[in-house]
């Protein structure tokens, strides 16, 4: 029989504000251990919290990034359970009323994976083991995260590798996290069951936590996978519980059972208001949020005919987008820019981290300047190309590489002068392509790009041989 | 004249120094405390040092701020910065905080001067100041008799005259029912009118600060001076309106004094008689007297067990032996660590609160126990809202018995908890409510009545308070301790 899996995921997100969800520490990451700690996030007796407006405005950030409908009105609930890496015993999170309620991530498939709910809430610190003693650090506790909740839609790997990835280039998009699961600044844990092909009954769940990268993740969900299956085929029964993945061993093994599953005894916090957003406020945020990666990539493609692994590229980051809509400015085709970019720059961009920076000499404005060149006929490709190398080597305009005379115009019966000339010089090729061989012609379009010093436009000459040939 | 402008008109006029007037409290500390047992940490020299800035400051010709120069208590579970801070807990005893209560730092910045910390219910659970790790604070009318709870040694300070005024908190009547069993007044705010930053939580919904004092005017003082908006909590929003100073005195005649018939059950003879006594003087000064039926009051007990519980279960939680406080000595592992840190830590009381609300707020039961009670206390708040579109304030017994002897509360505690009847529903409504001595059972032992108002409305309860105070001064009497002025 065939299974299918059914996975769903609880994506934490650390924001990127400057300080605490309730404190005005710092959230910078490292730091000596509790140094950016105060009365408020150790939790002494009597502190009380008082919630940061950024955190509320870069949840309704991601909300609106991800098609939710934000809430007028939503609450922070206090979760309580006990651990040394939370000062008050207690998590100030939302359940019963979340900042924002549904929508979804769009996959390239076209297929959405719907969330559940976005809320906010309050990270823990952080438990250090050292000498056989255990300490407790509390810098990243109070650090604000968001949890976003999905609906279980996720049905193959790949669509569970596309759904993180999406996420983290949405957050990153809209500015409100640096998305470094390495960092722990995003985590993820999977809720995944399997169920016969065909069948609408969900099958029972497994959850796995603390997994650091995506290809954890989509090592755990394979194991986890066929470990259900195998149990299931096998006349077993798949237990609910909470599952640790191991990296080194791929393996996925036992941290609580349901039976041994917390009683978190949620109720509303009753030191924080309700937090209130109007309309308007919802319309105000929405009107600073950039173009989002999918719209914009709908938008190379058909609008500029951008090619769509291209396009993928193009807007796998904001600051490359950003680049690319301001170096196509007026250009009749884009796609000569785009070029330009995923060649050339790509080149000295190597790893993901420059991409992501997009930190190159030349201006988005100097490259618009070359790409006009071609497009008015006055340098030919091979020339702007060297000419962008020196460009992004030195910062310097492409008017600094290319005189006036390079870029002096051939005259028209120059052109078809040297043309003739060259059906003249190449009899041999003519005559192949007349038989059929059209490489051949390479040979006379060779002969008027040498004589014209590369100033000839390749796509007018290799019409004009033709029609002089025919 | 209340104590505090008479001990400032006395600094001012030279007729006594700071110094001399703060050593006098110390020594009359010295004397009382050990049969009151109001006090569990004495600061003589956080006195004495913000004394001698008040005299350097008479000297200088400059003007004293509110209550500057005038010597005060803060309850032990207000935190003050460097001075122990226990919640009269074992699981806190050596706990020093490591910044200042906003109420503490209002007082601070207007140099009044702390004498020292006082006595409590441990984490003012309890009503009457016996389930301190440090034995209750006694009665000075009668040291046979418990100050009540759970600010019982700020009752006992103020009405033994071992401190001019003090900070109490109020979460279910623990500022009025010591008042009232020690005869003093004793205010209790609308909840958000005072700052709760640094206030170590009990029931964070119901919890807040007031002051304690000897008379009407002196606590006007007092709330004016705290009741200053804070943006660390924010459920403060701080005094709306005027000063409630300024209309102390304002005309009675004509105001609308309500009397819920519910109050008056089960109410013992000699407090109800007093109380209805007090309603004829106000009908006397013009008022009229109005009877109304609150039947949401029945309700008000269970609500209050219900939530503030559920709130002490969540915010006892941190004290784990971790960070700060008491910590087991022998233990295998965290787990262990922290049960027997809690169990040997914490007093009975508090213990059977813990329990109770962890379980009314547990799986398969918040909806029967906390939803249900989260849904009358809406009931409650519309009830009071309801009562006060006819009246202007209500008049109720603060508690419907007067101190009783040290000993009598601990044996049954459902049979304690009924002692707070009266002032519980004013916790859950969130409303402003002022006690005020009224008389004196048979045997000499105070009794008190409470003025409530709509929210915000302090100026109003006091206003008719301080008439009260007029008429009848006989009913605010001194004990034998303390400093005579």
């Amino acid at each position: 029989m065939k299974y299918e899996l059914v996975a769903g995921f609880e994506t934490h997100i650390e924001l990127a504000t400057d300080t605490k969800i309730f404190c005005s520490c710092s959230t910078a990451f490292g730091g000596a251990p509790n140094s950016h700690c105060c009365p408020v996030c150790i939790g002494l007796p009597g502190t009380l919290p008082k919630l940061n407006k950024k955190v509320v405005e870069y949840g309704i950030k991601a909300g609106l990034a991800t098609h939710g409908k934000i809430a007028n009105i939503s609450k922070m609930d206090r979760k309580n359970y006990c651990y040394p890496d939370l000062s008050k015993a207690y998590q100030i999170s939302q359940l019963y009323a979340p900042l924002t309620i549904g929508g979804y991530v769009e996959l390239s498939s076209g297929k959405k994976i719907r969330l559940h709910h976005i809320h906010i809430e309050e990270d823990a610190g952080k438990l250090i083991h050292s000498h056989g003693d255990t300490y407790v650090d509390y810098n990243r506790g109070g650090v604000p995260l968001i949890e976003i909740v999905s609906e279980p839609d996720i049905r193959y790997i790949d669509e569970a590798r596309e759904y993180v990835e999406k996420l983290q280039q949405v957050m990153r998009y809209i500015g409100i996290s640096d998305c470094r699961m390495q960092e722990g600044s995003m985590r993820c844990d999977v809720n995944i069951s399997v169920r016969p092909e065909g069948s609408e009954k969900l099958g029972t769940r497994t959850e796995i936590k603390n997994m650091n990268s995506i290809s954890n993740i989509m090592k755990a969900m394979e194991y986890e996978y066929e470990r259900q299956v195998d149990l299931i085929e096998n006349g077993g029964k798949v237990v609910q519980e909470t599952l640790r993945y191991d990296d080194a061993t791929n393996t996925t093994s036992s941290m609580r059972s349901k039976e041994d599953a917390h009683d978190y005894r949620y109720f509303r916090d009753p030191d924080l208001v309700t937090i209130c957003v109007t309309d308007e406020e919802v319309e105000e945020i929405k009107s600073t949020l950039p173009e989002l990666p999918t719209e914009k990539y709908k938008r190379y493609v058909s609008e500029y005919g951008v090619p769509e692994k291209d396009a993928q590229l193009l807007t796998k980051y904001r600051n490359i987008s950003e680049y690319f809509d301001k170096a196509i400015t007026d250009l009749k085709k884009p796609k000569t820019a785009s070029n330009f970019i995923i060649g050339q720059m790509f080149r000295i961009l190597q790893t993901e981290e420059d991409k992501e920076a997009f930190d190159v000499k030349t201006t988005p404005e100097q490259l618009n300047e070359l790409c006009k060149l071609i497009e008015g006929g006055k340098v030919q490709n091979n020339l702007a190309k060297s000419t962008l190398d020196k460009m992004l080597e030195s910062g310097k305009p492409c008017t600094e590489y290319i005189s006036e005379e390079d870029m002096a115009g051939l005259d028209d019966s120059f052109v078809d002068d040297l043309c003739r000339q060259a059906i003249e010089a190449n009899p041999k090729a003519v005559e192949q392509y007349k038989q059929g061989k059209e490489k051949a012609i390479m040979a006379c379009m060779g002969y008027v790009m040498k004589n014209s010093k590369g100033k000839a436009n390749a796509q007018d000459v290799l019409e004009k041989i033709k029609s002089m040939i025919s | 004249m209340g104590y505090i402008e008479k001990i400032q008109s006395m600094l001012q006029n030279g007729e006594i120094s700071c110094v001399e007037l703060t050593e006098k409290y110390l020594k009359a500390i010295e004397e009382a405390n050990g049969e009151l047992n109001a006090y569990v940490t004495v600061t003589p020299e956080v006195a004495l040092e913000q004394a001698k800035q008040v005299d350097e400051k008479i000297k200088r010709g400059e003007k004293l701020l509110p209550l500057e120069g005038v010597p005060m208590t803060l309850k032990d579970n207000i935190s003050t910065n460097g001075i122990e801070t226990t919640c009269c807990s074992k699981i806190l005893k050596g706990y020093k905080p490591i910044y200042d209560a906003k109420v503490w730092a209002i007082l601070k910045k207007n140099n009044a001067i702390l004498l020292g910390k006082t006595n409590m219910d441990e984490f003012a659970m309890g009503s009457s100041c016996e389930t301190s790790c440090f034995g209750g604070a006694t009665n000075p009318f009668n040291t046979d008799h418990v100050a009540g709870g759970s600010s019982g040694g700020v009752a006992s300070a103020v009405g033994g005259d071992i401190a001019v005024f003090g900070l109490g908190s109020d979460t279910g009547g623990s500022i009025r029912q010591p008042a009232s069993f020690c005869g003093i007044v004793g205010l209790k705010p609308t909840y958000g009118a005072v700052s709760r930053y640094g206030l170590v939580a009990y029931a964070s919904s119901l919890d807040q600060i007031g002051p304690i004092t000897k008379t009407v005017e002196d606590a006007s003082l007092v709330y004016d001076v705290i009741s200053e908006y804070d943006e660390n909590d924010s459920t403060c929003e701080g005094r709306q309106g005027e000063p409630t100073y300024d209309t102390l005195n304002n005309d009675i005649k004509g105001m609308k004094i309500g009397i819920a018939r519910e109050y008056l059950e089960g109410v013992r003879e000699d407090v109800k008689e007093a109380v209805l006594e007090a309603a004829r003087k106000y009908e006397e000064m013009g008022a009229e007297i109005v009877y109304f039926d609150l039947p949401a009051l029945k309700f008000a007990l269970p609500v209050y067990y219900i939530l503030a519980c559920a709130e002490a279960s969540s915010n006892l939680g941190r004290y784990d032996g971790i960070r700060y406080g008491y910590k087991t000595e022998h233990y295998e592992g965290i787990h262990d660590m922290i049960c027997k840190t809690r169990s040997e830590g914490f007093g009975e009381e508090v213990k059977r609160r813990i329990l109770l609300g962890t379980y009314v707020l547990s799986a398969g039961y918040y909806d029967a126990y906390y939803k249900k009670a989260q849904n009358l206390r809406g009931t409650i708040i519309k009830a009071f809202d309801d009562a006060f579109k006819n009246v202007d304030v209500i008049l109720a017994p603060t508690v419907p018995m007067t101190a009783f002897k040290s000993g009598e509360a601990t044996s049954d505690p459902v049979e304690t908890y009924l002692t707070d009847i009266c002032t519980v529903p004013i916790n859950i409504a969130g409303l402003p409510s002022v006690s005020v001595p009224c008389g004196f059972n048979k045997n000499g032992m105070p009794i008190g009545m409470q003025i409530i108002g709509d929210k915000f409305k302090e100026g109003k309860i006091l206003n008719v308070a301080y008439k009260y105070e007029q008429a009848c001064p006989e009913n605010f009497k001194d004990t034998k301790w303390g400093v005579k002025l």
